[in-house]
């Protein structure tokens, strides 16, 4: 299969763990050799979170460079822009319509950037903006945003939407499968 | 069949493999994944263990009974168990004994950049070093062979990015290692002078056959391919040579210690320009200027922080990679922040208040020196906050013990609190620590320890009463509070720091993490009580948000904990209800 590269970013605790197991093992099920590679401790405490995906023939290092990511999933509109850099031209670039502020905007000692999808979508062409939240709500659970936003994802890959449903459902807890496969196929139809 | 495992699953998956029946380990990130998953399999003892230190001896009695046994900790980790690792390497092992190491460059969650290739020479004890998860289980396997074909302790070095990596590995059988028989043997394992000046011999013959066998081993390998360049490298620095370099000539080198010479020079005969590559300290590098082998190394790269590939490129190969747009946004840091519902924040709120020294240790609650909460004053390691606030005071006089606390989490006082406390009371010190009892290790994902009273497969067991410890080592002022309860904890912090002797405090709240903590609901602001004081921004509560021209609640992310209620004096915070009720 050709190689791709999948970059997760988003804030601690948004769920991007499970995020890259899914993708981990939709990568295994196409047959390619997989790399996933994570931080945990004490970034995950509501820091600025980057999980990597890379799929392939044989994938040498586990983590993704500047101008290397195939495809940048973005749980929140900060973290899309730091990490903005790391994307192809060509990328696919998903961003949830979110906003967390982080502590030095929250005691004002920073301003949050103003306008961020349109910035990125001035000089990528290939950008989706997605209100992952509210799609999660209406699927039932807040929780759920991680897996909207593999939905909208899984729109952009050749893998077929059957593999994906199986994956999430042998991923996911059992009392939680339906919420999540409901949630993947709202981000899958956008 | 191929399965996708961490690093660190894949570990304890070779532990599993090959047999071994007892793991042992004292939990700190990017290691604490191996006993987590070394405690799924039913056939192996395991357990958390107060520190490194007890976790290691428990190991090397494990062998020297007769069993294939572990122990697994991070970097820092192996300081504190360094003692009995440098007499193990003397006493040697019985059943196979296998130490995990894992290091943090980058220190994504450590206090130093310690290179444990560095400590294991010191101490003499081989080191393998595994580059992908598949190497974790294969070298994990060997290791144990090679820990009793050479009676030796074996470390498995590991980084962060082997560690908390997946990738695809070939599962085998589970061996079955029969216990070894256990027979007295003084010479070998009671070491006083005469014993140890014998097996110190054996130390240095077993190395020098260790090197032989590290020229002829199939862990370190030569990859030929175009030989104007050649890399040694290993670990993860090696999947980061090969992107870079792409078809040099590369020596992986899976044991790192001792090297291997022989192969090192044919390797160095057969191509142009060497470059080593290796995280951290140059230890193979420094090796192969001993040998005079010209090789480079930290003149281009560096000896701080991680590697990667296009640092390599930029760095070795003069590549650098363009910036492929014209955003030039100021970004704000997102650091890490202690969560919404926190117990810490109340107490790191008030030791502000006070304007109190407070003396710091290793937990979440180091998160406690950040803006705005800006209270912590000091962290150097595990239960050092104990014994440097008696030092101020000792040094300072009794004046500064009045403006002075030690605060650390019930985890890192067990782990070695116990022993600062005890030097206060008997070196006559007046200090007052408080134990941030939140009922599990919060920082590196919420394991038991003695203090929770439950073990790490979840049995219930005998639990540590802080209390009784305290007041057994001659503590007579200790006091129990709730973090929560803003004016009763002030007035107690209050009249300890003024005692004139030795006091504890015990702020008591469970982890707002843990699945048994329930709140009532999330809080919203009456914007019509709300005087925009911002008194509540000092909490440094992440669900608080200040919008500039008016304060409100993320409902998404308040707990509902009510710590905010207490410090507004307009009683402005609501309850509104929601997904937490």
């Amino acid at each position: 299969m050709r190689s791709t590269s999948i970059m997760i970013v988003g804030v601690g605790g948004q769920g991007t763990l499970l995020t890259s197991r899914i993708l981990g093992n939709v990568g295994i099920s196409t047959g390619a050799d997989v790399k996933v590679s994570e931080v945990h401790g004490m970034s995950q405490r509501g820091g600025s979170v980057v999980t990597y995906v890379k799929m392939g023939e044989k994938v040498n290092s586990p983590i993704i460079e500047k101008g290397e990511a195939d495809i940048l999933l973005c749980f929140e509109e900060l973290e899309a822009l730091r990490w903005i850099d790391y994307a192809k031209k060509d990328a696919s670039i998903i961003i949830n319509t979110q906003r967390i502020d982080p502590m030095p905007v929250i005691t004002g000692k920073a301003k949050y950037p103003e306008n961020i999808i349109e910035k990125i979508k001035a000089e990528y062409q290939n950008v989706a903006a997605v209100p992952a939240l509210e799609l999660a709500k209406a699927a039932g659970s807040i929780k759920a945003v991680n897996v909207v936003m593999i939905g909208v994802l899984a729109k952009r890959t050749e893998i077929p939407e059957d593999t994906w449903i199986d994956v999430i459902r042998k991923t996911v807890k059992p009392q939680f499968v339906d919420i999540n496969i409901e949630a993947f196929r709202k981000g899958y139809a956008l | 069949m191929k399965k996708l495992m961490l690093g660190n699953e894949a570990i304890a998956r070779g532990v599993y493999e090959a047999g071994a029946t007892v793991a042992t380990a004292y939990p700190g990130t990017p290691s604490t994944e191996i006993t987590e998953y070394i405690a799924r399999y039913d056939e192996i003892y395991s357990e958390w263990s107060p520190n490194e230190k007890v976790a290691l001896e428990v190991a090397i009695g494990a062998s020297v009974g007769g069993a294939r046994s572990t122990c697994a900790m991070k970097h820092v980790g192996l300081n504190v168990a360094a003692d009995p690792l440098f007499t193990a390497a003397y006493t040697g092992v019985n059943g196979g004994l296998v130490i995990f190491v894992a290091d943090d460059p980058g220190m994504h969650s450590s206090q130093n950049e310690q290179d444990t290739r560095i400590i294991a020479r010191a101490a003499k004890v081989p080191v393998l070093e595994p580059s992908d998860s598949q190497e974790c289980r294969d070298f994990t396997r060997e290791a144990f062979r090679i820990s009793e074909e050479f009676d030796t302790p074996v470390i498995v070095r590991l980084t962060t990015r082997v560690a908390h990596s997946q990738g695809l590995v070939e599962l085998g059988e589970r061996e079955n290692v029969p216990l070894k028989p256990y027979a007295k043997d003084p010479g070998k394992y009671v070491m006083m002078p005469a014993m140890a000046r014998k097996r110190h011999v054996v130390v240095e013959e077993r190395l020098a056959r260790l090197a032989e066998f590290s020229d002829t081993t199939t862990l370190n390998r030569i990859e030929w391919g175009d030989r104007k360049i050649g890399v040694i490298t290993s670990g993860i620095a090696y999947q980061y040579a090969k992107e870079a370099f792409g078809n040099a000539s590369f020596l992986k080198l899976g044991m790192v210690y001792p090297l291997p010479e022989k192969l090192i020079r044919e390797f160095a005969a057969n191509v142009e320009t060497i470059y080593v590559i290796e995280e951290l300290e140059p230890f193979i590098e420094n090796n192969c200027l001993r040998m005079g082998i010209e090789v480079k190394g930290k003149a281009l790269l560096p000896l701080i922080g991680e590697y990667s590939a296009s640092l390599i490129r930029e760095r070795v190969l003069g590549q650098k990679q363009e910036k492929l747009n014209s955003i030039n946004e100021e970004i704000p840091v997102r650091p890490p922040v202690m969560c919404a519902g926190c117990p810490h924040r109340g107490i790191f709120y008030l030791l502000k208040k006070l304007k109190l020294n407070v003396t710091g240790d290793i937990g979440c609650y180091t998160l406690g020196a950040l803006s705005p909460l800006e209270s912590l004053d000091t962290c150097v390691c595990m239960g050092a906050s104990i014994g440097m606030a008696h030092g101020m005071e000792k040094a300072m006089g009794k004046d500064t013990a009045r403006k002075t606390v030690a605060v650390i989490g019930d985890s890192t006082f067990i782990h070695s609190g116990i022993t600062g406390l005890i030097d206060i009371v008997y070196n006559k010190g007046t200090s007052t620590v408080i134990i941030l009892d939140n009922s599990t290790t919060g920082m590196t994902g919420h394991q038991d320890n003695p203090a929770t009273g439950f073990t790490i497969k979840g049995e219930p067991t005998r639990q540590v009463d802080l209390v009784k410890l305290c007041q057994a080592v001659g503590v007579d002022r200790v006091r129990v509070c709730d973090p929560f309860d803003l004016a009763e904890t002030e007035r107690i912090i209050k009249e300890e720091i003024a005692a004139d002797e030795p006091s504890v405090v015990i702020s008591q709240r469970p982890c707002a993490l843990l699945k048994n903590v329930k709140f009532n609901g999330v809080l919203k602001i009456n914007t019509e009580k709300c005087t925009k004081c911002r008194m509540c921004m000092r909490l440094g509560c992440p669900a608080i948000v200040d919008r500039g021209t008016h304060v409100e609640v993320d409902p998404a992310l308040c707990t509902g904990c009510d710590l905010c209620t207490k410090v507004c004096r307009f009683n402005a915070f609501e309850r509104l209800g929601g997904e937490n009720a």
